[in-house]
């Protein structure tokens, strides 16, 4: 499913004349079936707005723009938003808080039982058991567990757990890894490019971390006071591009040392990611000795 | 003798599985220290041991003399010792900043003249001044954090501990607060205690406590400390991204030096190495 955002906008208390805040002015972007797709920017520059229009928790004001995801027409007074968010799956900032019940099979079931009530008895416990084992974790011996006694890193395996089992086409995420710590991130990083691979057409993430977007994304928005200032790959994004900087946000690390290499007069050009970095910067000391 | 001291000690939630196990530390008046180590090895619980919200099972912890297994040291302990937490909302008691700020001393029963002082003080010390009568719902993150160190601040606690502080912060927000608690530490003698797991916040330290299974595993300068990259990683934690690379770039034949630790010094090890064309 194709996301075509055409001049999108949006005001929070747009009838009070003291708190409305324009949190996004003419959003236009498309986001293609299969991208590993970025979004950054400072907090309050309307990424979160953004991407709570894509599975229709803020519904397009009339006369706000246009927005369609595949065949979903999202200004259509007849969207069918169950149908919808059973395709696109959203998983918020420290899902684990999310868990409620009282047992971790039960919690996955919440959702699928309410997007697909029709779903036999037997339908119902592949699916829990495929999405539980998607996220790494042993179906048998962590169905019967509380989720409340479960680790950090599992809790949030099991929040995604409960948004993948409906078999999203698209899957947001805001922040997938805050609060993990190095080793906790890079493995569920690698979850996430797994389940990009094989189950999840489109990921969506959203997200401060730069070294994060340089390194996974195919390409990356930037927004900037409720617009997109900046739209392409990392290195697109990340090169030659002082008005990014200049809004306070930070370059990869990768980006950051390639750019003061070529004030220098040194040139590794290269896609921003550790690898084709190291790569680069290899070949380039190599060829002059 | 050090302003905190930990001797031997030892702590269990439960009476069955350990989650600090005989450590033993001290840190002196005016040092910034960092105590990292990967999601459920203890350095959490470390900090609560610290300002006495738990006891040692056994072994003790010593702040400017007071031993927080004395039930009548309390007070006193607490004092000397403000944590701030993860979550800034979490935090914040009051609608108003300055109400919020007061909390602490009008509890500790400071006069009203000296409160009005003290407000002034903590707020000036982390920039946010301006905001005395403001709402803090209406503050950004790193602005709330910065309320809750003030508030923390307005008790003059001499040890200043920081539990990850920073984790739910964007770059933004977390820079402030690294600034405000540098400023803090090198201009009014603010002992910090920094628990974290961002490598980048631990390279300022005087010194680096890693934590692994419920005991101190290394300590020593950040330096010493990302030089032993292997034991690093066997503990779930990782070398700052410019250390990391700069040993992928070794690994590649590219001689960068040894004790790069920031994005600026793997730029100019670089310029020096790659041939200009």
């Amino acid at each position: 499913m194709r996301i075509v955002a055409e001049n999108l906008s949006y005001v929070y208390s747009e009838k009070s004349k003291s708190l409305a805040v324009q949190a996004l002015s003419g959003v236009s972007v498309t986001v293609e079936s299969g991208e590993f797709f970025g979004i950054v920017g400072k907090t309050g520059s309307g990424k979160s707005t953004f991407v709570q229009h894509l599975n229709g928790l803020i519904k397009v004001g009339k006369d706000k723009g246009k927005l369609t995801v595949g065949d979903f027409d999202l200004t259509d007074k007849r969207c069918d938003y169950r149908a919808l968010r059973s395709r696109v799956g959203m998983v918020f900032q420290y899902p684990e808080y999310q868990l409620f019940a009282e047992t971790v099979r039960e919690d996955v079931a919440f959702g699928l039982k309410n997007f697909m009530p029709d779903l036999g008895e037997n339908d119902m416990e592949e699916r829990i058991k495929t999405a539980l084992e998607l996220v790494g974790l042993d179906y048998e011996k962590i169905k019967d567990k509380s989720p409340f006694e479960l680790s950090g890193g599992q809790k949030r395996r099991v929040a995604i757990a409960g948004v993948i089992v409906t078999r999203p086409e698209i899957l947001v995420l805001d922040e997938p890894a805050a609060g993990l710590d190095p080793k906790g991130k890079r493995e569920f990083i690698a979850l996430l490019k797994r389940l990009h691979e094989k189950f999840v057409k489109t990921v969506i993430i959203v997200s401060h971390d730069m070294n994060l977007i340089s390194e996974n994304c195919d390409r990356a928005a930037v927004f900037s006071g409720g617009r997109i200032v900046a739209v392409g790959t990392p290195k697109e994004i990340f090169t030659d591009n002082e008005d990014i900087l200049s809004d306070g946000l930070d370059l990869p690390l990768t980006a950051y040392v390639t750019k003061r290499l070529k004030e220098q007069g040194i040139d590794v050009n290269n896609d921003l990611t550790e690898e084709g970095f190291i790569s680069a910067v290899a070949l380039k000391y190599g060829g002059g000795k | 003798m050090a302003l905190l001291e930990a001797e031997n000690v030892s702590f269990s939630y439960d009476k069955k599985n350990m989650a600090v196990k005989n450590v033993s530390l001290s840190v002196d008046e005016g040092e910034y220290v960092a105590i990292i180590g990967h999601n459920g090895s203890g350095k959490s619980t470390l900090a609560r041991l610290f300002n006495a919200l738990l006891i040692p099972d056994s072994g003790k912890i010593t702040v400017d003399g007071f031993c927080s297994s004395d039930k009548n040291a309390l007070f006193e302990i607490r004092r000397r010792v403000g944590v701030v937490f993860q979550n800034p909302d979490n935090q914040l008691v009051a609608s108003i900043v300055e109400d919020d700020v007061a909390f602490g001393p009008e509890n500790l029963g400071v006069k009203r003249e000296e409160i009005g002082e003290r407000i002034e003080y903590a707020l000036k010390a982390v920039g946010m001044e301006k905001f005395r009568k403001s709402s803090p719902t209406r503050l950004s993150g790193g602005q709330k954090q910065r309320i809750a160190i003030a508030g923390v601040l307005a008790l003059k606690p001499g040890i200043l501990v920081l539990d990850e502080s920073t984790a739910m912060l964007d770059p933004q927000g977390r820079k402030e607060i690294l600034e405000v608690v540098r400023k803090l530490n090198a201009e009014d003698r603010v002992t910090v205690i920094a628990i974290t797991h961002y490598m980048e916040e631990v390279l300022h330290a005087d010194k680096v406590f890693v934590v692994n299974d419920g005991g101190i595993a290394m300590q020593g300068t950040p330096a010493e400390i990302f030089r032993r990259a292997k034991e690093i990683k066997q503990m779930g934690l990782e070398l700052p991204l410019a250390a990391y690379i700069a040993e992928k770039l070794r690994q590649r034949g590219v001689p960068v030096p040894e004790g790069i630790m920031t994005e600026e010094e793997l730029a100019e090890a670089l310029c020096v190495l790659l041939p200009k064309i």
